[in-house]
């Protein structure tokens, strides 16, 4: 188990291979693990909570995890709840980009100038729910 | 004999979600240049995560087309996970395998491939393409 005094929170994106949405999302959270929030965080890869063993599934259980999903359909919130635990906190891409009242994005495979701006503003967000998650850990 | 054909049935490609590394990236670029170019007619991807999560539509999808799975690491969630699913899988690929004949190339950047990712991505597009035309010829 993970000790209390090392406070990392778990991110979990969504895989999203069909949608851009999923893109922004995987790229978003390697933007927070990578840049804005690298000690306070960690991720797992979702399909090893199927596909991994008791390790990968108690990841929930060890650290409170953050969802980042691409669209409506939420799979990452719902395989970490099915396979290790309720996150702390989720969001979902189409709902920020309807709140930021974005048109619709392209390309899936190479994110263009304009998802890359939304991308950045996905992984501020999600850098502020660290900062929450955290927060309430104290 | 029968002379009706069925309608066209598409190659399903899904590669794995890995996020961590950068092979994970390279098994989803090299899946992207084949369904949106070399192979754009007869293939299609799947997102991994909508199927591990028993999504009635994908769980259908790869039970009913031949499967082609992309794998960044050795544990293998997409051959796994499709597996599981009941899926029908003609084929795995591992993006490990690309490196081994393309020593030459470091692909180190993870969130944005870097040029030799970018060509091993390339590369491994390549034995899809191989192993996707192997499966219709045999259908």
């Amino acid at each position: 188990m993970v000790e209390a005094q090392e406070k990392k929170v778990g991110i979990i994106s969504c895989s999203g291979e069909e949608r851009v949405e999923g893109t922004i999302s995987r790229v978003a959270t390697r933007l927070v693990l990578g840049k804005l929030r690298p000690n306070e965080t960690v991720t797992i890869c979702l399909p090893l909570f199927l596909a991994g063993g008791r390790e990968e599934r108690e990841f929930a259980r060890d650290y409170p995890t953050i969802t980042v999903d691409g669209c409506d359909k939420m799979c990452a919130k719902i395989a970490t709840e099915r396979y290790s635990g309720k996150p702390a906190s989720s969001i979902v891409i189409t709902d920020m980009l309807k709140e930021w009242h974005c048109p619709k994005l392209s390309s899936r495979r190479k994110l263009n100038d304009e998802s890359l701006t939304v991308t950045g503003k996905v992984a501020q967000r999600i850098a502020e729910e660290v900062d929450e998650v955290l927060s309430r850990l104290v | 004999m029968n002379t009706q054909t069925s309608p066209q049935k598409k190659v399903i490609i899904i590669p794995c979600s890995g996020i961590g590394k950068a092979f994970g990236s390279i098994s989803r670029d090299a899946t992207y240049e084949v369904t949106e170019n070399l192979r754009r007619d007869t293939t299609q991807t799947l997102c991994l995560a909508l199927l591990v999560s028993g999504d009635q539509e994908s769980l259908q999808l790869v039970r009913e087309n031949k499967c082609i799975t992309v794998d960044g690491c050795p544990l293998q969630c997409a051959e796994k996970n499709v597996r599981y699913a009941g899926g029908n899988l003609a084929g795995s690929l591992r993006a490990v395998d690309a490196y081994k004949e393309n020593r030459h190339l470091k692909p180190r950047s993870v969130t944005f491939l870097d040029p030799d990712g970018q060509q091993m991505a390339l590369k491994l597009a390549g034995r899809i393409a191989e192993k996707v035309d192997d499966v219709l010829e045999g259908q």
